[in-house]
């Protein structure tokens, strides 16, 4: 007899020309914070859908307090308890925190819904965690972390006892990261078994008791969190021992190339770019940190030609260049790889060779002749120099692996020619195999005489991979850092300087768990 | 080869449809006689002819992520114009048929301009540029059909070259000028681009409100076209012409696999849709279908091929 809350044994679930699972195991006890680990593809998604009763398993038996339970539909998976958050929240937003609670269950009063008794309810259960959330409010008006915490005492409300968090961090600030791990223990304090999928290996020291990782659908091992270290995981999860996670020869005052100086976004309000001067040296990686809404991203996009009014002189291998547009940009030389690969970059329905060419489309098409065979060349060339993994060139960027996307993604850049390649966040989404290849392939550039700067809030990042760090605060420079000098806490120094002032103590707090050195 | 095996293999769902209601027509006793008889053929083309030129345009549109609605009244709105120019002001009548396609282009440009320049939805711009064309129809022909009879006039939409309707010839030449663009010009990739995703394409550095200007105008250029073709047909420019042709010509494209939601769909495909209705129009006709139920058969026939290619691209996307 087994004292698991949860128990999945031999587990497997095929699609039509991929195995998702394969005979996988999985426990979970009660009271526990249990961590699921993997790359993009490992099959987390499935294994919960199956608990989740979205998909249905060909093989496998799931077994709740020991006794085996059929789950072949949603509700199914609710009665026995199960409840599960998805990475993209499914709430109404123009309804109210109570209607999204109750949803599809509203207390019926004489006349119709009773709202009253609706919102007090809901009330009662969110004072339960001390949220400070108003029951009336609507959901609309919440921030992402309120919706999340919403949607966890909505799956409360079930009673449920097994709850699954996927990558509920990915979009919330770390001071919400902290309240949502309050309420995590809390929860499991009360005897709630909690799944919890993240791609942030720092998180799982703060809040996870074990981790079960997950290899290309096939069960790889548990560990207790506080016995593993993240270099074991790493090698579980990609299945051999990354050699060098970080590859980085770092360069020192070589020749200036790019020298920008007084950029201004030129907003009077809202302004997040405030005269900004840096500079870039040859085969330089030039880091840029700070915090959400520094102002980062926003500095090159106006360097990029994206901004219009924006003001500030570009001097480029000792001229000065006028940027208006970012064909200027890329015709200059300067490309930039935009940070939201799903909003800013891609053409999701369109080919991986659509993707890959729309930047140069001007070398294979003339005169109303497309040229097919070299607009082949063109994708094979940066497949084969991203070591992108894709099916053919005619398989759609959406199917792809979030790595690979960003591989097509870069290599879209690359095909420009740039001398100065900007990349806004190169690794985020991306999974550990393909983030150490994306270094490789940056150091690599850097050799062969190509300036890169990276804006990267992920802190080990920026202090490996970085020759010289910009740190950025409310749309200013605050300060430069050598790589000789860098360190987790110049950075937070500088980045918080405001802060800093005010409140000593609390520059600490930000992504201090992500920036433990790998 | 490759390319003609590819055609059949993308489009093979419409491709069955297009040929089993041939073959109906052929088998089934009352139109075997008439359907494929050279004569028929040319009708079925003839009537097809302004629906592809107005395709064209929506498909391009379509694929941008839009829709334009005021295709329909720039008909009416080019007719009016055109015959106007010469019955009542003496114009020769290639002035007039300039003048009416110019008329679709400015519309298409003022279209494109508020969609590039604002953030109004098309659907709403569009709409609005609907109302205004119809309008400007019926002000300056007074509600009164404009008739013209000259050869000139009736050229482009009665006459033949040798032996082939010319709206049929115009038909074709639009048909690859606009394949030429959309599959072999910048232009072309940028229109799928735009339409996939609009933010990745600024971060591509394409200028988003110039392909939107140059699409809409395209499909205003289309309508004025088609306008004067329909014109010359009727000998006459008249104010109801083109009632729902922006339906037909939506209908066309979905049907022909465009997505609703921008960034896929190629011309091919607006091809064999657009004979798919003319066909159904025409088959009907032949087949004394009452008029009345034509309306509930077309909108049925639609749903159907558009519902059979859902499930087709469902089963490739699993």
């Amino acid at each position: 007899m087994s004292n698991y809350l949860l128990e999945m044994k031999h587990v497997s679930k095929e699609f039509p020309g991929v195995k998702a699972l394969q005979n996988v195991d999985f426990q979970l006890l009660s009271g526990e914070i249990h961590a699921l680990l993997g790359e993009n593809g490992a099959g987390k998604s499935t294994l919960i859908k199956v608990l989740g009763g979205i998909y249905i398993a060909e093989e496998g038996e799931i077994f709740i307090d020991g006794k085996k339970v059929d789950i072949n539909n949603v509700n199914a998976a609710r009665e026995a308890g199960i409840s599960i958050i998805h990475q993209e929240l499914v709430q109404v937003p123009h309804m109210t925190v109570a209607e999204n609670i109750f949803l599809g269950r509203e207390p019926m009063g004489k006349f119709g819904v009773d709202i009253r008794k609706m919102v007090k309810e809901s009330q009662q259960m969110l004072d339960r965690f001390d949220l400070g959330i108003n029951a009336a409010d609507e959901i609309f008006d919440l921030s992402i972390a309120q919706q999340q915490m919403v949607e966890i005492v909505k799956a409360i409300s079930f009673n449920c006892r097994i709850l699954v968090m996927d990558e509920p961090t990915s979009s919330i600030s770390d001071r919400e990261v902290e309240q949502l791990f309050e309420i995590m223990r809390n929860l499991a304090s009360q005897g709630v078994g909690i799944i919890y999928i993240s791609h942030k290996m720092s998180e799982l020291n703060e809040v996870c008791d074990r981790v079960t990782v997950l290899r290309d659908g096939t069960y790889v091992g548990t560990r207790v969190v506080a016995e593993t270290t993240k270099d074991e995981l790493i090698a579980l999860m990609v299945g051999r021992e990354l050699d060098q996670y970080y590859t980085r020869d770092h360069v020192k005052d070589t020749e200036v190339v790019l020298k920008c100086e007084h950029i201004d976004d030129g907003k009077k309000h809202h302004k997040r770019v405030n005269d900004v001067s840096f500079e870039v040296r040859k085969g330089e990686i030039v880091g840029f940190a700070g915090l959400v809404g520094a102002g980062r991203s926003e500095t090159m996009q106006c360097i990029f030609g994206l901004t219009r009014g924006s003001t500030g002189t570009i001097t480029l291998d000792g001229k000065q260049i006028s940027i208006k547009t970012p064909v200027d940009a890329m015709k200059y030389g300067i490309s930039l790889v935009p940070e939201n690969r799903k909003v800013e970059g891609l053409y999701h329905i369109q080919s991986v060779s659509f993707n890959s060419t729309i930047e140069v489309l001007h070398l294979f098409i003339k005169n109303l002749m497309v040229n097919r065979k070299k607009e082949a060349e063109i994708t094979q060339e940066f497949i084969d120099k991203m070591h992108t993994k894709t099916p053919s060139h005619e398989q759609a960027v959406t199917n792809l692996s979030g790595g690979n996307q960003q591989k097509v993604m870069i290599g879209r850049w690359l095909a420009t020619e740039p001398k100065v390649l900007i990349m806004d966040e190169p690794t985020r989404g991306v999974d550990v195999g393909a983030k150490a290849e994306i270094y490789e392939i940056m150091n690599e550039l850097t050799k062969q005489g190509m300036s890169i700067i990276m804006i990267s809030s992920e802190l080990p990042e920026i202090i490996n991979m970085a020759d010289r760090v910009y740190v950025m605060y409310d749309g200013r420079i605050t300060g430069c850092i050598d790589y000789e000098d860098v360190s987790q806490e110049a950075i937070m120094k500088l980045a918080t300087l405001e802060t800093d002032q005010h409140n000593n103590g609390d520059a600490g707090n930000l992504n201090s768990q992500e920036a433990a050195k790998a | 080869m490759i390319k003609v095996k590819r055609y059949f293999k993308d489009n093979l769902g419409i491709i069955i449809a297009l040929l089993a209601m041939i073959l109906f027509l052929y088998v089934y006793p009352k139109t075997h006689n008439t359907f494929l008889t050279q004569n028929n053929i040319f009708n079925v083309l003839r009537q097809s002819s302004t629906n592809l030129m107005l395709a064209c345009g929506m498909t391009m549109v379509i694929i941008l992520g839009g829709i334009d609605l005021s295709v329909g009244s720039i008909i009416a709105m080019s007719g009016v114009l055109g015959a106007a120019a010469v019955v009542w002001h003496g114009l020769p009548e290639i002035v007039g048929i300039l003048i009416a396609i110019l008329s679709g282009v400015i519309f298409g440009l003022l279209n494109g301009l508020v969609i590039a320049k604002t953030k109004i939805p098309p659907f709403i711009v569009t709409l609005a540029s609907m109302n205004i064309a119809k309008g400007i129809a019926y002000v300056y022909s007074e509600g009164k059909p404009i008739r013209c009879m000259t050869d000139a006039w009736k050229f482009l939409g009665a006459g033949n070259v040798a032996g082939i309707p010319t709206p049929v010839i115009t038909m074709f030449v639009v048909f690859v000028i606009a394949v030429l663009f959309l599959n072999r010009t910048k232009i072309g990739r940028h229109i799928y681009a735009v339409g996939g995703n609009d933010t990745a394409a600024k971060f591509s550095g394409i200028d988003t409100a110039k392909v939107k200007f140059i699409v809409f105008s395209f499909s205003g250029l289309m309508a004025g076209l088609a306008g004067i073709t329909i014109a010359s047909r009727l000998y006459s420019g008249t104010c109801t012409s083109g009632d729902g042709a922006e339906m037909d010509a939506i209908a066309a494209v979905v049907v022909g696999g465009t997505s609703m939601s921008g960034g896929s769909g190629k011309l091919g495909g607006t091809l064999i849709g657009v004979l798919i209705i003319g066909i159904l129009n025409n088959g009907l006709n032949l087949m004394g279908v009452n008029s009345d139920w034509q309306y509930i058969i077309k909108g049925a026939v639609i749903l159907l091929a558009v519902y059979t290619d859902f499930l087709r691209n469902r089963k490739k996307g699993s």
